[in-house]
């Protein structure tokens, strides 16, 4: 589904990402760990679109995307949740997921005909709605939400746009533990249908959630493997592990 | 509000005739002038309000618009249905470029090199001995619309800008409620995520100013026509300043903004300007030389406690929905 190859990035003499390679397989929750300050936002950021690559080739189905613009691949079918919540937030919750949905169901360039009127544009974004959790909240001005339901939907407005892989950044940032089994959940039910390539600091949400895990630490791919390998290694558990597990 | 709407129209229909019948012709030309700004100033909420993309340079296509047209005029072409859509496609064109490359920066770069295109085209104009440099253009006559209306009558131009101001304000209604509007408005509230849910901003950002300085454009063909006299003046960045005003005293981002803030700015000045008030006088006897700095009060009492302009005041707060 997604591959990277040998991808890095510097900022001026800083190395954030340095010969990254990582696949992440169709069906399949890839978690990505490291300890802060690893470059895993970075890397987001590169396979996203929205940070150019210095070095090396990312690969969406087996089409080279690395020069492609960051809207060229969501229209691919590779879809973002941002770290620090990023949403219209003068938008009502409803308004914010139908422009999701409008950004990729037919063309945005009409200037006459009101999309109020496009009834299959809002029905797409109240089923989406109920998906996140958030039926009861349409009409509710996104920036009034809680943080868990902006959360929520943070992560609705990456799947509006319906990918094949969607890139989670830290969905569980500053969740409560109730909010946190909601966000497990909804990442468990869309499994069956994209693919995850999820950042998280929440162990407990990782080791769940994850068939494979790859493990960052200063730019690099320390380890990846099976979650049962990844807890057992040395290196990982010395390098970032150790203090979340003894925690 | 559709009721006030309603009635604000008919008595927009009214005024020429109730003007005429009391001698005071001179407003209902004065009211003409209000309503091309308010074109103007509604094309630039366009950019500026919905769009978020502060533009100073809004006086390069409505200037553009009046040179071109004034020129055709000149060189004999009077037909308004050639000059105009010819001040459209000019500014239109203008847009394009200045947009296509202005667009590339953000924030206060935006603002800088919009200005200096201005400026550029400012420049351009005077130096254009041929059409009277700085001196400026005097054309013979108005424009002619044909079909039997004059509009070298003050009235019939009156109806005229009348037609063109509502048709402009139903365009822009229908424009921020198509989807196109709906972008473009999400591109002001977060641009990063707009362009994460998979929709180019550049290419819906320059689209926006295009459409704006094609507005802007037929304002400036209107004005031109009104006074039967353009000068560089009409691109110098005091104008775009004026126009900005305008927009922020009426209300950013609202349908109705550029046109009271037309009318009220405009009506400001007038004031000021004709009606001499005594015990002010005795204070300040120039007092009517410096208009600006009342303006000035107005629009500093407007920013402090009106953000969303006097359009904000009347309607009440809601989403960002247009």
């Amino acid at each position: 589904m997604l591959a990277l190859r040998n991808v890095s990035k510097r900022f001026g003499g800083v190395v954030a990402t340095d010969d990254v390679s990582l696949a992440v397989a169709r069906g399949e929750v890839h978690a990505l760990i490291g300890p802060n300050g690893a470059g895993k936002t970075t890397l987001i950021g590169q396979i996203s679109g929205s940070l150019a690559t210095d070095a090396g080739a990312i690969l969406l189905e087996s089409a080279d995307i690395t020069a492609w613009r960051e809207h060229q691949r969501v229209k691919a079918g590779l879809a973002r949740s941002y770290q620090i919540t990023s949403i219209f937030r003068r938008f009502s919750v409803l308004d914010n997921l139908a422009l999701a949905v409008q950004a990729r169901s037919g063309s945005s360039f009409s200037f006459w005909r009101p999309v109020a009127a496009e009834s299959a544009l809002f029905e797409e974004a109240r089923t989406i709605a109920r998906e996140i959790g958030l039926a009861e909240r349409l009409e509710a001005s996104a920036g009034t939400l809680a943080h868990g339901e902006q959360r929520a939907l943070e992560v609705g407005l990456a799947l509006a746009t319906r990918p094949k892989l969607v890139l989670l950044d830290e969905p569980m940032a500053g969740m409560g533990p109730e909010e946190s089994h909601r966000m497990i959940a909804l990442i468990g039910r869309i499994r069956a249908s994209v693919a995850v390539l999820l950042v998280e600091h929440d162990m407990d949400a990782v080791f769940r959630l994850a068939d494979r895990i790859t493990v960052l630490v200063n730019g690099r791919v320390i380890a990846t493997g099976k979650p049962e390998a990844i807890r057992a290694d040395p290196e990982v558990r010395r390098a970032y592990l150790g203090d979340e597990l003894a925690a | 509000m559709r009721k006030a709407l309603f009635f604000a129209i008919l008595l927009l229909i009214a005024f020429p005739v109730l003007m005429q019948w009391l001698g005071y012709l001179f407003y209902v030309s004065f009211a003409s002038r209000v309503m091309i700004y308010a074109i103007a100033a509604t094309s630039l909420n366009l950019v500026l309000g919905y769009g978020g993309m502060l533009s100073f340079g809004h006086a390069a296509f409505v200037g553009a618009g009046a040179y071109v047209s004034s020129i055709l005029v000149a060189e004999g072409v009077a037909s308004a249905w050639i000059g105009w859509p010819a001040a459209i496609a000019a500014s239109a064109l203008a847009a394009w470029i200045i947009g296509a490359i202005s667009l590339r920066t953000r924030g206060v770069y935006f603002i800088m090199i919009t200005l200096a295109f201005a400026q550029m085209m400012f420049y351009l104009v005077n130096s254009m001995k041929a059409y009277g440099g700085d001196e400026g253009l005097t054309l013979p006559r108005r424009a002619e619309l044909g079909l039997g209306v004059d509009l070298a009558s003050e009235v019939a131009f009156y109806y005229t800008v009348l037609a063109i101001l509502l048709l402009a304000l139903y365009a822009l209604h229908r424009l921020v409620h198509s989807r196109f509007g709906r972008v473009v408005i999400a591109i002001r509230e977060n641009a990063a995520r707009v362009e994460a849910v998979g929709l180019p901003v550049y290419r819906y950002q320059l689209v926006c100013f295009v459409i704006a300085g094609a507005a802007g454009g037929l304002a400036g063909a209107l004005l031109a026509s009104h006074g039967k006299y353009v000068n560089p003046n009409v691109l110098h960045w005091v104008q775009s300043g004026t126009l900005m005003i305008m927009v922020i005293l009426g209300g950013v981002g609202h349908l109705w903004g550029g046109v009271i803030g037309a009318a009220v700015l405009l009506g400001l000045e007038h004031l000021i300007a004709d009606h001499r008030v005594a015990w002010l006088a005795e204070i300040a006897p120039n007092y009517q030389q410096h208009a600006n700095l009342g303006v000035g009060i107005v629009l500093l009492a407007i920013v402090l406690f009106a953000p969303q302009g006097i359009a904000g005041l009347v309607t009440r707060k809601r989403n960002a929905r247009p």
